[in-house]
């Protein structure tokens, strides 16, 4: 019986030799995270269970990474129920201030999160994972609490959506790009309650970074998971990361899907997704045309806060300025990630260019602090949501692009193609 | 379960988890808090009017977005006992059932039923009934599994037992 990359996963997890969709399974957990929003409730709920450890010290991770560094009393006093869990429980992955990073671009680079895996995370997007050839599916902190506990999740096992990027990717475009226009098919719930499984010849050139992006929006478009089945490109990106076994699965040539979307990327131009949903795609030439000025750039986010995603945004912004009364944010995804923008001359671009660096974290993504928008304010964003109040404001606006686009937007104080400042 | 009779609140498709509790307040978990904020940026007012009882009824892919489990929490919270929608997100959907929120399926009552009508909910049948216009409609069944989870008083409830009896033989 042929299986698709998801259904092998899921079955070797559950350790059945097949899985249908539809089959509720009770499968093993390799790594079970949370962050200092979702961790709190989720700790609260392990204490009522009676247990005294977490199912594994070194599977179950706690990434205070939304609200820190800490932005109030409140805040610190989340964050702390992390930091005294992971003292009395002894955990090895829970990750400091002056360590910690955003939590999807964190894990993979620390090779924590590795194909073949089965990962629920109590952040919706955890699905960035599958970019690795993992299962990998966001929950809430309850459902997380019993995995701490158990190492064990109940699922249904999700019916798949199959993409097929065909064609050549032209200038300035993006895997953000791919997904961005994916989504705007697919609508906000187009792939609920299943898997994203994105695939083709487009995607097996495409590097690792881009793929993350991918499959980070999977959620957007309401799917359980995204996956990009794991090839030498993944390989390349984990070998030398991993410190544990790992297991690359694909689907069958026959695997059975419950749709098949093919997509000619040669024509695709950078997208801007307007607000208030990340299915209102649009290209970056409507977005241009239609003068849309702006008052702050966000570059950074799980979705775009890797090193390539800073090596494009300042090949734009080298010899140039933000535009006057423009708040550039620049925020490295994790330490790591900041120590090779200063390696590589890239803080000096942004500092020339009158960014302010930011500290890895979500902040602004989700309008937690360190770039709140005031009533009436629009940005562009290199992140993932643009619901109606979501970086401040309930009457301030998100526009989502890729770093090249917010990096044109920014010095051109609207939104702009990179051809226009290039 | 007994039987819910409570005021329409009436909310349009793919109503989000930031605009059913903003990011901005998740620096709380406590329940209180989050529903003096519940459902802030969808509709203003409805935190301050909304009565313990009261229905939330909505479009399709109610509680896309976030895994933040303080959005159903802030919903029961504010008192809502049910909310009836075509469709819900799946994180959601998975939250409400762990944090004992009562959510209903029905694309039909979810049409047909308008702001401040009066419902009365059977959730045992699965009924629906709308008392202003005088229709009856049936929610999809609950899956089995979830029924399960629910009669064993939610997953933590559901892992207890099941732990205990793990331990004890």
């Amino acid at each position: 019986m042929s299986q698709t990359i998801t259904e092998k996963i899921l079955a070797f997890h559950a350790g059945l030799d097949k899985v249908e969709p539809g089959q509720l399974i009770e499968a093993d957990v390799d790594i079970a995270l949370a962050n200092d929003v979702t961790a709190p409730i989720a700790i609260a709920e392990f204490e009522k269970l009676g247990v005294e450890k977490v199912f594994d010290d070194e599977r179950v991770l706690l990434i205070p990474d939304h609200f820190t560094p800490n932005k109030d009393i409140k805040s610190a006093e989340q964050a702390k129920i992390l930091r005294e869990f992971a003292k009395k429980q002894g955990l090895k992955n829970y990750f400091e201030i002056g360590r910690v990073g955003i939590e999807h671009v964190l894990l993979p680079e620390q090779g924590l999160v590795l194909p073949g895996d089965l990962i629920i995370g109590a952040d919706s997007h955890t699905c960035t994972y599958g970019a690795l050839g993992a299962f990998a599916t966001g929950v809430g902190s309850t459902d997380l609490a019993a995995a701490m506990a158990t190492g064990k999740v109940w699922l249904r096992v999700p019916e798949s959506i199959k993409i097929v990027y065909h064609g050549k990717l032209a200038p300035w475009v993006e895997g953000k790009d791919l997904i961005l226009h994916t989504i705007g098919i697919l609508k906000v719930d187009g792939a609920l309650y299943q898997a994203l499984e994105m695939t083709g010849e487009t995607i097996d050139t495409l590097p690792m970074y881009g793929r993350m992006s991918m499959a980070n929006m999977a959620i957007e478009a309401g799917a359980k998971n995204g996956i990009i089945a794991p090839d030498e490109i993944t390989l390349d990106y984990v070998r030398p990361r991993a410190r544990r076994d790992y297991t690359l699965f694909a689907s069958d040539p026959d695997a059975v899907y419950c749709r098949t979307i093919e997509i000619d990327v040669s024509t695709i131009r950078p997208q801007v997704a307007y607000p208030p949903r990340p299915d209102k795609s649009r290209s970056v030439d409507q977005a241009a045309a239609d003068k849309i000025e702006i008052d702050q750039v966000v570059i950074g986010s799980c979705t775009n806060g890797r090193i390539e995603d800073f090596r494009l945004a300042a090949s734009l912004l080298k010899g140039r300025k933000a535009a006057p009364y423009m708040r550039l944010l620049i925020i490295p995804g994790t330490q790591d990630v900041y120590r090779q923008m200063i390696k590589e001359g890239l803080t000096e671009i942004f500092l020339d260019a009158e960014a302010l660096i930011s500290p890895p974290t979500c902040g602004p993504c989700l309008g937690g602090h360190m770039g709140v928008l005031a009533a009436g304010e629009r940005a562009v964003a290199t992140t993932n949501r643009n619901f109606v109040g979501r970086m401040g404001h309930p009457e301030s606006e998100v526009y989502l692009s890729n770093p090249a686009v917010a990096a044109a937007s920014a010095i051109l104080g609207r939104i702009a193609t990179p051809e226009e400042v290039v | 379960m007994n039987i819910i009779q409570g005021k329409v609140w009436k909310f349009g498709d793919d109503v989000d988890t930031d605009a059913i509790i903003p990011a901005r307040y998740l620096n709380t978990s406590d329940p209180l808090e989050l529903a003096k904020h519940c459902m802030e940026d969808a509709d203003i007012e409805f935190a301050g009017k909304v009565k313990v009882g009261d229905i939330i009824v909505a479009g399709k892919n109610f509680g896309c977005g976030s895994s933040r489990e303080h959005a159903p929490i802030a919903i029961k919270a504010a008192g809502v006992a049910c909310i009836i929608a075509p469709t819900f997100a799946r994180i959601f959907y998975r939250n409400a059932f762990n944090t004992g929120l009562m959510i209903l399926e029905s694309a039909e009552a979810s049409l047909a039923i308008e702001a401040g009508h009066e419902v009365v909910i059977n959730p045992a049948a699965g009924t629906i009934k709308d008392l202003t216009i005088g229709k009856q409609f049936t929610a999809r069944p609950i899956p089995e599994f979830m029924q399960k989870l629910l009669d064993d008083g939610g997953l933590i409830e559901h892992w207890r037992n099941r732990l205990s009896i793990e331990i004890f033989t």
